[in-house]
């Protein structure tokens, strides 16, 4: 199998680093070599955050290249724009409908872009919305949004639904496994 | 055992495996996790110290009493520790030291993008760089190898991408080390010009021997010879983007970047007909590889600012033109204070009141930007407090008065102590804010003097900061409730008009510290909601415009009330 090539984005609280750590132990676990590159410290203050899943036979970079994403999961609609230019042209964009105004917009210096879908879908072949917070906030949790995303990132990787429950349990902390395992098959 | 690391983990993961006893260190973004997970062995004595001075003390003294020791600090905090530094590279170690240090291409979380390889060369200290987590853990063990080979201290290179990336590890059982006898030698510990001079000697005698025996260590400096049309000598993450877009090139890598392997380079370099060097920042191996007469291509076609990509090597070097698309044109999303962060209503009324400040290292750095704006520098830990009496000795006393200096808890610790003592033994009347929020925050919530608890999770003696700053001679040191803003104005007032140096404590703690605590979002009452804007004032994250309207986010609010507070029409209520 060539390198697969995914990038999880969204803003710093959101939970992104959580669901690239359930993408590599899932990756692990399947016998693939894996890397993951994450965000840490100033950045995930409320800042445009991004982490790097890529597994294979054998992963050098640690980075996925501008161009080369074959899944970008999206946390926050802006955010899914920010970083389309990293999916390689048949890649698959999920996108969380969620809105999340920037300091700039809060201060009045900028807008926040009221066309979005129609961009994300201009520059992206494959988009799928989702209103995983709604999702979320029906099963009880607002905080489970990553693993109702994962629910459809699942439909375009290559493993078994047995392969990410068990990603899922050994990955999120105890308590929380059953809501976020009803999350990942909530879509 | 295989399993999957953060290379700050298995840089932990290492030192554990490698019978280390005694880790130090002062928390600072990429460096943080090492000393976090290292404190999760029961094996290990590990502890947050006041900064990164007293850290690499604390190591040298315990690697003197015959323990293997492992400092750890971000870049900048090397600069801190550079006194004792230099001069641990003289007196040498007894159990085996090293000195981790994590440097920030692209400075994801720093004030600058220096090197750490420069400090190798100038201190006379070999250094290793691993390029992922598994040459990170199997390096530690190295280093301490080396360390005690050659009597001297050793550093462990790490860079954001190896820091904060995970990938595959195997583990290994701890080697258990026995501490190495001590024996008081003056000539070797005593560093006066008497026994300093001949220690000289016998450092630069070292460090010939260790750049001889570079060569010979191939477990560190490997060399792939493939297709000899191309060579390229790299270290750390680039050689991982080489390899990437380049396999068939032949690659040097080095796994010790200081002292080079010179016999090894040369030789290497005969074998190619185009030698390229791939090094992120400084061009450090290609100044000493070129001065040796190599002809080799770096930083004519590289960048000595930020990070290297895959993408970047695939133009640079086999000159291919990449199709990328460009970003979008967005509105930015800079890192800002979090909902109900303690800090926001300091900002709020030195905004409101005119007042200047000198900043400082933490997470309110964030208060920079619009619409709170609230300092107007930010330079190194502890320059809140020094910086502002010089302002004061530039400009005067009433020039001082429209000014306060801001620095957090852990930071006022780390270095803003010694800059309070300055202001009143040279009869400065500034005003100190210390924003205490119980943590060091921007680094991920480590514990420090002030909290009552250190790295090991222990109850001990909380640092009292209204005694200690009454201690050095501020005679008026007032706390204050950060959420009350006309609490902070009269103090504000009072304080900064004050002929004395005073003290300003914000005590309130870190909104992600709680985690138990119960949240209830606000709402704001569209029909009381004149739309003044002034609750946009706060910079809050969680209060946006919609359609014209303004709301508030709840899956962002925590309800800490400060909006409430600057509303004027008491538009804004409590949820359910």
């Amino acid at each position: 199998m060539s390198v697969k090539n995914i990038l999880v984005v969204g803003v710093g609280g959101q939970g992104t680093l959580l669901t690239s750590r359930i993408l590599g132990n899932l990756a692990l676990n399947n016998g693939y070599d894996v890397k993951l590159s994450e965000v840490h410290g100033m950045a995930q203050r409320g800042g445009s955050v991004v982490t790097h899943i890529r597994f294979g036979e054998k992963v050098y970079s640690p980075l996925v290249e501008i161009g080369h994403a074959d899944v970008i999961v999206a946390f926050e609609k802006m955010e899914a724009l920010r970083w389309a230019h990293y999916l390689k042209k048949d890649g698959v964009m999920i996108v969380n409908t969620q809105e999340i105004n920037p300091m700039p917009v809060i201060t009045g210096g900028a807008e926040y872009p009221s066309d979005l879908v129609e961009q994300i879908k201009g520059k992206c072949d494959k988009t799928i919305f989702i209103d995983a917070l709604s999702h979320a906030r029906e099963l009880g949790n607002f905080r489970v949004v990553n693993t109702v995303l994962l629910g459809e990132l699942a439909k375009h990787l290559d493993f078994d639904v047995e392969q990410w429950e068990k990603a899922i349990e050994i990955t999120v902390p105890k308590k929380t496994i059953e809501i976020n395992t009803k999350a990942f098959k909530s879509l | 055992m295989k399993t999957i690391m953060l290379g700050n983990q298995a840089i932990a993961r290492g030192a554990y495996e490698a019978g280390v006893t005694v880790a130090v260190a002062y928390p600072g973004t990429p460096s943080t996790e090492i000393t976090e997970f290292v404190a999760g062995y029961d094996d290990i004595y590990a502890e947050w110290s006041p900064n990164e001075k007293v850290a690499m003390e604390v190591a040298l003294g315990s690697a003197m009493a015959g323990a293997r020791t492992m400092v750890s600090m971000k870049h900048v905090g090397v600069n801190v520790a550079a006194d004792p530094l230099f001069t641990a590279s003289y007196t040498g170690i007894n159990g085996g030291l090293v000195i981790c240090t994590a440097d920030d291409p692209g400075m994801h979380s720093s004030q600058n993008e220096q090197d750490s390889r420069y400090y190798a060369r100038a201190a006379h200290i070999p250094m290793l760089e691993p390029a992922d987590s598994n040459e990170a853990l199997s390096y530690m063990k190295r280093a301490f190898d080396i360390s005690e080979a050659y009597d001297t201290p050793v550093f462990i290179r790490l860079t954001t991408r190896i820091s904060h990336s995970q990938s595959i590890v195997q583990l290994n059982e701890r080697e258990v080390v026995e501490l190495k006898p001590y024996e008081k030698n003056i000539e070797k510990n005593v560093m006066m010009p008497l026994y300093a001079r001949p220690k000289h000697i016998i450092v630069e005698k070292r460090m010939n021997q260790l750049a001889e025996d570079a060569s010979t260590f191939t477990d560190l400096n490997t060399v792939e010879m493939k297709d000899t049309k191309v060579g390229i000598i790299t270290s750390g993450v680039p050689y991982q983007y080489v390899k990437e877009v380049m396999p068939d090139a032949s690659v040097l890598k080095l796994g010790m970047v200081h002292p080079l392997p010179k016999k090894l380079i040369e030789d290497f370099a005969s074998k190619v007909d185009r030698l390229y060097i791939v090094e992120e920042l400084e061009p450090i191996f290609e100044e000493q590889i070129k001065a040796w007469g190599i002809k080799v291509i770096g930083k004519e076609i590289f960048t000595v600012q930020g990070e290297y990509s895959a993408n970047m090597i695939e133009e640079r070097i086999l000159g291919k033109e990449l199709e990328l698309r460009d970003a979008e044109k967005l509105p930015g999303r800079p890192p800002v204070l979090c909902p109900g962060c303690p800090h926001r209503g300091i900002y709020y009324v030195l905004k409101k009141l005119k007042i200047h400040a000198t900043g400082d290292i933490g997470c309110y750095t964030l208060g920079a930007l619009p619409p709170l704006e609230g300092i107007d520098t930010c330079v190194c830990m502890g320059g809140g407090v020094s910086m502002l009496h010089g302002v004061e000795k530039a400009r005067g006393k009433e020039f001082i008065k429209k000014w306060v200096g801001i620095v957090g808890d852990s930071t006022f610790v780390h270095s803003g102590i010694t800059g309070l003592v300055d202001i009143v033994y040279n009869k400065g009347i500034s005003t100190v804010m210390i924003l205490d929020n119980s943590t060091t925050g921007m680094t991920g919530h480590q514990e420090n003097p002030t909290t009552g608890r250190n790295l090991k999770g222990e109850e001990v003696p909380v640092l009292n900061l209204v005694a200690l700053c009454k201690a050095v001679g501020i005679h008026h040191v007032r706390v204050v409730n950060p959420f009350k803003p006309k609490e902070v104005e009269v103090a504000l007032k009072e304080e900064t008009n004050r002929e004395e140096p005073s003290v300003i404590i914000a005590s309130a703690p870190c909104e992600l510290l709680d985690k138990k605590k119960k949240r209830i979002p606000l709402y704001v009452n569209q029909e009381t909601c004149r739309k003044c804007n002034m609750c946009m004032k706060i910079g809050c994250p969680a209060i946006q415009k919609k359609d014209g309207n303004i709301i508030i986010n709840d899956a962002l609010c925590v309800g800490c009330n400060l909006c409430t507070k600057v509303c004027p029409f008491g538009a804004i209520e409590k949820g359910e």
